[in-house]
């Protein structure tokens, strides 16, 4: 019987203090506007750069209806000029005025190109600036000159296992007052406005589109179903890349799709930080350089960054605290009592490294290592 | 670096996306064998950012497991003990593959669809890319709609082509301006030009060069992919392909340049190694492959058939990260035809998308156990589709016609993938390789693949056609003998019928012939499966002698003997019919399935009643 062994599924990280550092980076080079040192707020702004307008190429020879290394004969513009919607790009006449044919630029923007070969121009709108902000309150711990900085900032961290919607912040409000309690829409009330709403096991279709209407900044929650999910983002899930959807707030599961009570350590933590200010992120990306989604709490604690251990991963040993995280024991928590090192059969007649579980109601289980998750060690 | 003439030992490694597996063979006895593995997380991300790490890990477990030293431990940096030094100390060759930071994805780009544009598909799926999307003129999307597909994907390549030489050029000038205009930026680096292969017309070169800057992007110019329009010539541009993934891809991977030093020959993308390894397969049997690689974010499909080698990956089909895409794709009902149990639909979506976002878990049920295989029949019926869709006559091509070709015509449209004269099947990836019954995996390749006539059935043991595939470049003989005996799992002969009939009606009578003093005859009726056992040493004479209705690669109630290999399985009599037949109803499927599951002895009986 071995002592130890690495958890195949690295848990979801669960923290009432550790501390965070987020980078920030520009899409394209431009400009960053704060300095090391500097504390910075969710909403500052640290970085701004432009992003190059969207091309239009205007088939000019197709529309005047001439050859392609004819067209320079009726063109108006220059390569470098200005253009507003509507102004004319070039222009053909022929038989004494008899017939007349026109371009008209389809955009505000800047002639960039013109090819000969084709006869075409690109009309290129003006750049777009983008402005990026904290994301989390903080201090700026590196800066990298027009491309990026680091903020951090001590704080409670706790994880889920997938979301939707992107970057937002708002203040910690339990709705719940167990984490085994199902989340009903009239749980949800105008005074959520602006708030992350922390339920338990379970939120349903009428409390999506509840938490919508009222205009919470995010809900988290243990679970889902499928189905009401499915019917409230009003299409299929396919691959799990999301952060994107624009579905007026940020929803984070913390287990997965079903009734599943929110794990109590993550339950506690909100419920130590109620009304405090928060970030909170859908994104979710279960692959290589996996991304999961997440609320960061600031705190103005003092610590020692390097002073804390790392997040989510660690050895299994006996008595450690583990989850289950697949049928039939899903959602379970229990104390590793032992560890065989030989590969057992399951019931699916699999031989697999399992790991044997006290559940919390006594009751021992086998299960292969792959399905759990450490809690703690 | 020079190779051994006779090598005694072998190392190769696969950087996989989220793990570097080892594997390690030795020549014992005159034979070589597969001696051990070793896995360790990949190391391409942060915090380690050097992919050496996670090689070195992985190769420690096999000198652990094995007590063969293989890592010089006197340098700081990853060396391995080259050559074999006698008793247990060092290797002669060290190869490797690797798909760490999502493989090679690629854009392709060309004129008209169904010609340039596909067969510029089909030389970068035989370089191992992932083709992120397909732009055409033809394509049905504005110029504008393009150059956002453009900017909003970050291709690692970019493959151009378009024209013959010495025809039309405007149109393949035209698609080069809209990438010009879109200026996409490659995945890798803020100030990284992107590789562009132009493989068009060749009379167009010089104003490509001129059309896409080389601030930009960085042009190579190669062989015209349709010099002519009844010639499709793809190997110039897969060979560049493959070049400019070492050159860029790789080279801004963290590590490689470190790995790239280690190796005896270059460093191959996973899907292009293991592609080649069944080609090499098939060209030295003389036989027509279909293979499957079934991974948990995609699907590769193989096929060399009568010579023609042909790879495509169905990128977002898979039975872990991509499993949700597959329920997607497929529809629910046609996961829920394969599932016999009393399982409502929403508890089905639950398990598939509760295994997408906890892709590492695996089934602990047979419910749990029964609802993957459904998806992997699924997963890799969409992928073969895809495959055949690519497996076409060149289009474009005007073909001089006989009167028995009029009668042919609409199959001429199809793919030239003749499920009749398929000699092997061959599945690989984790959810076949782990399957607890052999006869799983078996089922699973005959319905997602329905073969007819004579087929024989094969899937790895342990996963390593990739590191065959790399090694079987510079040790053909040596790749091929590791692969035949010690790689591949001989599951069986299938022998199935094309056509459909009632259920219970016959479709043939068969005799099974072991020794002219032995033999077995069968009625097989339509809508059942008969298992017989017979070893994978042992062969069987089998003649089918069908029903008008039925043909088993002969012809419609033609009859036809041949001699055939046993596997772990053993031979599949199959009269279910092609396309396979699957009632709507459900009762009468949940009844007929049940009966395939029993007559296969698929799962414990258990969790059927």
């Amino acid at each position: 019987m071995s002592e130890e062994s690495f958890a195949y599924t690295p848990g979801l990280a669960v923290t009432s203090l550790t501390y965070v550092r987020r980078e920030r980076s520009l899409p394209i080079k431009g400009e960053i506007l704060v300095s090391k040192g500097q504390e910075v707020d969710f909403d500052t702004i640290v970085g701004r750069c432009y992003l190059e307008g969207q091309p239009f190429i205007v088939k000019v020879a197709e529309l005047l209806g001439v050859e392609p290394e004819e067209v320079h004969r009726y063109l108006k513009v220059r390569v470098g000029d200005r253009v507003s919607r509507g102004g004319v790009l070039a222009s053909y006449t022929a038989f004494l005025g008899l017939i007349k044919r026109g371009v008209e630029s389809p955009v505000d923007g800047v002639v960039e190109a013109f090819n000969e070969l084709t006869g075409h121009l690109t009309i290129r709108t003006p750049p777009r600036p983008i402005e990026l902000r904290a994301y989390i309150g903080g201090i700026v711990e590196r800066v990298i000159p027009g491309e990026s900085v680091v903020i951090g900032t001590p704080a409670a961290f706790v994880q889920g296992i997938i979301g939707f919607g992107g970057e937002r912040h708002g203040k910690i409000e339990l709705a719940v007052s167990s984490n085994r309690d199902v989340l009903e829409a009239k749980d949800i009330e105008e005074y959520h406005a602006g708030k992350i709403v922390i339920g338990g096991s379970l939120a349903t279709y009428e409390t999506l589109e509840k938490a919508k209407r009222v205009g919470v900044v995010g809900l988290v929650v243990g679970g889902v179903k499928i189905t009401d999910l499915e019917r409230f983002l009003g299409y299929r899930i396919g691959v799990a890349i999301t952060g994107r959807e624009d579905i007026g707030f940020t929803l984070i599961l913390t287990e997965g799709f079903g009734k599943l009570p929110m794990s109590e350590k993550a339950f506690s933590v909100f419920e130590e930080h109620q009304n405090f200010e928060a970030a909170i992120n859908g994104a979710t990306q279960v692959r290589a350089g996996v991304i999961r989604p997440e609320v960061i709490i600031p705190k103005k604690e003092k610590v020692v960054p390097e002073s804390l251990g790392p997040l989510g991963e660690g050895r299994m040993k006996i008595d450690s605290i583990v989850r289950i995280i697949r049928y039939p024991y899903f959602g379970e928590i229990g104390t590793v009592v032992e560890l065989p090192v030989e590969l057992r059969k399951i019931e699916t007649e699999s031989p697999v490294r399992v790991v044997k579980v006290r559940l919390q109601d006594g009751r021992v289980v086998t299960v292969p290592r792959a399905n759990v998750e450490i809690i703690s060690e | 670096m020079q190779l051994a003439r006779e090598p005694r030992y072998i190392l190769a490694t696969d950087v996989g996306s989220t793990t570097t597996k080892a594997r390690f063979f030795g020549k014992v006895n005159g034979e070589w064998r597969f001696l051990a593995s070793g896995e360790a997380p990949t190391t391409v991300e942060k915090p380690v950012e050097d992919v050496t790490k996670g090689v070195r890990n992985s190769v420690r477990e096999v000198e652990e497991l094995t007590g063969h030293r293989i890592i010089d431990y006197s340098s700081e940096e990853l060396r391995f003990i080259m050559p074999y030094l006698g008793g247990k100390t060092g290797i002669d060759v060290y190869v490797s593959t690797s798909s760490a930071g999502g493989g090679l994805q690629m854009l392709v780009a060309g004129v008209v669809k169904s010609i340039t544009a596909e067969s510029a598909q089909r030389a970068a799926l035989g370089a191992g890319a992932i083709v992120m999307d397909v732009l055409a003129i033809d394509d049905g999307r504005e110029a504008h709609e393009k150059i956002n597909i453009l900017r909003f994907l970050r291709p690692d390549i970019v493959l151009l082509a378009g024209g013959t030489d010495g025809g039309d050029k405007t149109h393949v000038i035209e698609m080069a301006e809209i990438i010009a205009v879109a200026k996409p930026r490659p995945r890798f680096g803020i100030t990284f030009r992107l590789p562009v292969v132009y493989a068009g017309n060749k009379d167009a070169r010089e104003d490509l060069r001129r059309i896409l800057n080389p601030d930009f992007f960085d042009v190579r110019m190669v062989d015209n992919i349709r010099p002519q329009i009844e010639i499709e010539r793809v190997e110039p541009a897969r060979n560049a392909i493959l070049e400019l993934f070492m050159e860029h891809v790789m080279a801004h991977a963290p590590g490689y340049e470190k790995l790239r030093k280690l190796v005896s020959t270059e460093i191959m993308p996973t899907p292009a190694a293991e592609g080649l390894m069944i080609r090499t397969f098939a060209e030295m049997r003389r036989v027509n492959v279909i293979g499957v690689g079934m991974g948990g974010a995609t699907t590769n499909v193989y096929s060399v058939f009568d010579g023609r080698f042909l790879r495509t990956v169905s990128a977002n089909l898979g039975m872990s990260y991509s499993i949700g895409n597959v329920l997607k794709e497929a529809g629910l009902e046609n996961i829920m035809r394969w599932i016999p149990l009393e399982l409502a639909e929403d508890e089905v979506m639950s398990i598939i998308y509760n295994k997408m976002i906890r892709p590492t878990t695996i089934p602990m049920t047979l419910e749990d156990l029964i609802v993957e295989h459904a998806v992997a029949r699924e997963s890799i019926r969409m992928a073969f589709n895809h495959h055949k869709y690519l497996a076409r006559e060149l289009k474009g091509v005007k073909r001089e016609r006989t009167i028995s070709d009029i009668f042919e015509e609409v199959k001429a449209e199809e793919t030239y993938i003749d499920m009749k004269r398929v000699d092997y099947i061959i599945g690989t990836g984790g959810l076949l390789s782990r399957a607890p019954r052999r006869a799983q995996s078996m089922m699973i390749l005959i319905d997602s693949f329905q073969p007819i006539g004579f087929t024989y059935i094969m899937q790895d043991s342990v996963f390593m056609i990739p590191h065959l595939g790399v090694l079987s470049k510079i040790y053909r003989e040596i790749a091929l003998e590791i692969f035949e005996k010690e790689c591949l799992v001989p599951l069986g002969t299938v022998v199935a019928a094309a056509g459909v009939g009632a259920v219970g009606e016959k479709v043939a009578d068969i005799v099974v012939e072991y020794s002219s003093s032995e033999k077995e005859t069968y009625e097989l009726s339509f809508g059942s499966i008969i298992r017989i056992p017979l070893s994978q040493h042992k062969e069987a004479t089998i003649t089918v002698n069908p029903t008008r209705k039925f043909d088993f690669g002969a012809g419609y109630g033609k009859k036809v003997s041949r001699r055939v290999r046993g596997g772990v399985v053993g031979v599949v009599l199959d009269g279910r019919g092609r396309p396979l037949y699957i009632p709507q109803n459900r009762g009468e499927r949940r009844k007929l399935l049940l009966q395939w599951f029993r007559s296969m002895d698929l799962y414990p009986e258990k969790v059927l009643s």
